[in-house]
């Protein structure tokens, strides 16, 4: 036993079942989404075995995997290199997350300043519109689209109001909301470096709870966009980018707060010390880009 | 740099030090960067034959003029997969598999950072290629809107397997994320002490500026598919002009991801060549330095570059001659490049071994696919030739002779290291000689096809392009059989070739030539002293 404790050892696990089936599971999950889309979309009867199939390998291949990691480490097989291996691993994944939301800005950042623009006759390609629509003129949010028997626009859109009604602008407290679990979320870090493990219980359950809360208002805004706006993902272009940043937003939200709630179930167990602490460290900047992305979405996709 | 691995006590825990399980457990458990390189080598080997197969429908039908063989719908889905199973089957696979095999051995690491990540990278791929392979045999056919898959060709007027392509492309672009987080961190994090970067080999410093490209475009691409997707199931209009969305978008998207994609195939190849050539002319790589920072140039300009394939789409001027500029610009680094080899040969005492064969022609003929891009580059000339035959012969030079040879080379230069045998030299050199006469047979015709005119991705053609046409069928056919012959000359060594020295080239430099042959199960258990002798050579 004193040789595992040895901590110059770089440790390779021999084998694995865990990834083979992770792999099995995503096929699973996918192959049966499609087929489910697919039969959906042709009015047939879907069935969804193979996306439960797949989704339950993998909650429960990743949940023994995940498990196996942090025993690993309670043995005391993970080196401080290991650990840094970690560290750069979920450095560079961020930056992967960062790269998938940068595409749906940058198709905001098109629709809105050239495919609309020429599409009402403006600039160096407004030819396009003045020959396929002519009587679509450019704005943003586009309420009435270019061909609305296909795509009907939406009655309201969810554009700021101006900064004199924010405190009636949903938006606006879930921007407030996100920000604080960014401070909360530190706040339970500084705790874990002092030591105090209530302060961690305490400050990431605050953090969840600011997590669900923003979930909840999201959703609610969903509905009120649904019922009574008339803003869908087929209104056209602004709801097709509205409901793509918000919604991918919302999901990472969704996978944060999981996280959050993964953590601070480890932090009741006596799990994290201020010296060792990579799964709450990982969480906690997920969860600070969450909220960058976040207030990116509050300034392009609301106010501007 | 701490401590890697001390001394003999690697066995710290029981089953550490063992070598490989028995049977199929091992292949799919392993989490050995050398038998994680193994399977994606000979997994890109089986997708590079399948991919070969459907050029080899293309070229039969194209053999003649008039349809001959296939109708043209499922012409069309050959072009498409032959197109996505060479790149994302084939290239990219091959690159990751010698990156595994390699990377560890030439920084002195234990082995991969992330070693049960490394095994789920592999394994994602043969799910996605069943995902993407199963629709050729599905009712409505699979893909056929060209590997670009531009919309609305992929969304409003696709075949329903397109949902299944969707999530074939995100399970690929989820390995490659995870292969690139991988060797990236084994880069910055595993080398053995004194192993700085300047001193790592320039193959290891090609794959860590690939897989930060692979990590700034994969996303991206997974959210061009994600649009399609909603475009498609969701009833959302970024793709289609009439909710106020733009085809255009997609292609500005695509080709956001595509054209880093193109750099992600071939600097990994730099690299392999970059290691070849020092080795035959016995003399260290002639400015290794600016091969660092060009390479490094070459990756940031692949950024603003993207639309030099959309010249005749409609954009604006200033963005066409933004375009232009930025693209010649990257001939400056590849310059550069190409001047650091031949330099490197210049007064060596040269010898050719069939890796360095590969590796010469390398040279040549992608400096030759450089120059046609170079002239695909210049924006008023791009109007003549676009969508011609004349692009097709362009990347078939930078892929082919480009990735695909220096791929071959690297398969031929450390087969010795990774089975402990040698390869038959004179077969080695048959199949170099086959591969190399058919490869310009095949695609140097198609140059002039596609300057009279001739266009891409159609089945049928005009009288007047019948010779060309059928050279380059002949060639094709040439050049696919004798990567069956390679398939044999590799089996060959693996099977019963000569026992390799643990050096192998006397010319070679690096630390994977101070371990036996074949390179034991787990390379460094204790790390390394890197001598000069051994630093980047
Ligand atoms: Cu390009």
């Amino acid at each position: 036993m004193s040789s595992q404790t040895d901590q110059s050892v770089y440790y390779v696990p021999h084998n694995g079942w865990y990834p083979v089936w992770v792999a099995f599971g995503a096929f699973m999950l996918l192959a049966g989404l499609g087929t489910w889309l697919n039969a959906v979309k042709a009015d047939e009867d879907p069935s969804a075995w193979m996306m439960y199939v797949g989704g339950a390998t993998l909650a429960v291949v990743l949940f023994f995997w995940f498990a196996k990691v942090i025993e690993e480490n309670h043995q005391g097989l993970a080196n401080e290199q290991l650990k840094r291996s970690y560290v750069w691993g979920m450095g560079w994944f961020i930056f992967s997350e960062v790269m998938f939301f940068a595409a749906f800005f940058g198709a905001l950042f098109y629709a809105r300043n050239f495919a609309v623009a020429w599409l009402g006759g403006e600039g160096a390609k407004g030819i396009t519109g003045d020959y396929l629509w002519p009587e679509f003129s450019s704005e943003w949010p586009v309420m009435a689209n270019p061909d609305n028997s296909l795509f009907q626009g939406p009655a309201e859109s969810m554009a700021s109001p101006g900064i004199g009604s924010w405190l009636s602008y949903l938006p606006f407290w879930n921007t407030v909301i996100l920000l604080t679990s960014s401070v909360t979320v530190h706040f339970a870090h500084t705790s874990l470096k002092n030591d105090s493990r209530g302060g961690l219980i305490g400050w990431l359950a605050l953090t969840v709870l600011l997590g669900i809360v923003f979930l909840i208002l999201q959703g609610w805004e969903y509905l009120h966009a649904y019922d009574e706006l008339g803003l869908t993902l087929s209104s056209g272009i602004y709801g097709s980018t509205f409901f793509i940043l918000t919604g991918f937003h919302g999901f990472h939200v969704t996978l944060g707060t999981f996280m959050l709630i993964i953590a601070l179930l480890r932090a009741i167990k006596g799990h994290f010390s201020h010296h060792d602490c990579f799964g709450f460290e990982a969480t906690s900047w997920y969860w600070h880009f969450v909220d960058v992305v976040w207030v990116c979405l509050f300034f392009f996709v609301y106010i501007f | 740099m701490s401590e890697v691995v001390e001394a003999g006590h690697a066995t710290h825990d029981d089953h550490h030090d063992h070598g490989p399980d028995k049977g199929l457990a091992r292949w799919l458990f392993t989490t050995n960067h050398k038998d994680i390189g193994t399977l994606y080598l000979w997994f890109s080997f089986t997708m590079f034959l399948i991919g070969g197969v459907l050029a080899l429908v293309i070229r039969a039908e194209l053999f003649q003029p008039g349809l001959q063989f296939v109708n043209p719908e499922f012409f069309n889905q050959m072009t498409t997969n032959h197109g996505l199973i060479m790149v994302f089957g084939a290239i990219m696979p091959a690159f990751v598999g010698l990156a595994n095999w390699l990377v560890p051995m030439m920084v002195g690491a234990p082995d991969m950072a992330l070693p049960r990540m490394n095994n789920l990278s592999f394994w994602i791929l043969p799910f996605a290629f069943a995902m993407l392979i199963s629709t050729l045999f599905m009712e409505a056919g699979g893909p056929n809107f060209g590997w670009t898959f531009y919309a609305p060709l992929s969304t409003t007027y696709a075949p329903e397997t397109v949902t299944y392509f969707i999530f074939g492309v995100h399970l690929m672009g989820a390995s490659s994320i995870m292969g690139s987080i991988n060797i990236i961190a084994t880069i910055l994090n595993m080398r053995a002490p004194g192993m700085t970067l300047m001193k790592m080999p320039l193959f290891v410093w090609t794959w860590l500026i690939t897989a930060y490209l692979l990590l700034a475009v994969m996303p991206v691409l997974a959210g061009a598919v994600t649009m399609m997707l909603f475009d498609i199931h969701f009833g959302t209009s970024f793709f289609n002009a009439a909710g106020g969305g733009d085809p255009v978008m997609f292609q500005h998207i695509f080709w956001f991801f595509g054209h880093p994609e193109v750099y992600i195939m071939i600097l990994p190849a730099f690299g392999v060549v970059s290691q070849i050539i020092p080795t035959f002319s016995r003399k260290p790589l002639f400015g290794y330095d600016s091969m660092v920072y060009a390479t490094a140039s070459i990756a940031f300009l692949s950024f603003i570059v993207w639309a030099h394939h959309m010249f005749t789409v409609g954009m604006p001027l200033a963005g066409q001659l933004f375009f232009m500029y930025a693209t010649m610009l990257i001939a400056v680094p590849t310059g550069v490049k190409v001047f650091n080899w031949v330099s490197t040969m210049w007064q060596g005492a040269m010898t050719f071994e069939t890796p360095m064969l590969f590796a010469i022609a390398f040279v040549i003929l992608f400096t030759i696919g450089g120059f046609s891009g170079l002239m695909l580059a210049i924006t008023p000339a791009d109007y003549q030739y676009h969508d011609t035959y004349f692009v097709v012969a362009h990347f078939h030079y930078v892929l082919v002779p480009g990735a695909l040879f220096s791929i071959i080379a690297a398969v031929y230069y450390w087969l010795p290291k990774w089975c402990g045998r040698m390869y038959d030299e004179s077969l080695g050199k048959l199949h170099f000689w086959l591969s190399f006469i058919g490869v310009n047979v095949t695609f140097f015709p198609q140059h002039f096809s596609g300057l009279a005119g001739m266009p891409r991705r159609i089945p049928d053609y005009a009288l007047q392009f019948a010779d060309f046409n059928m050279l380059s069928s002949i060639g094709a056919f040439i050049f696919g059989f004798s990567q069956v012959f390679f398939l044999y000359v590799v089996i060959k060594a693996i099977r019963s070739g000569k026992p390799a020295t643990d050096r192998v080239w006397e010319g070679a430099h690096g630390l994977e030539w101070t371990l036996p042959s074949p390179a034991p199960y787990h390379s460094f258990t204790h790390p390394p002293k890197i001598t000069d002798a051994e630093a980047h050579s």
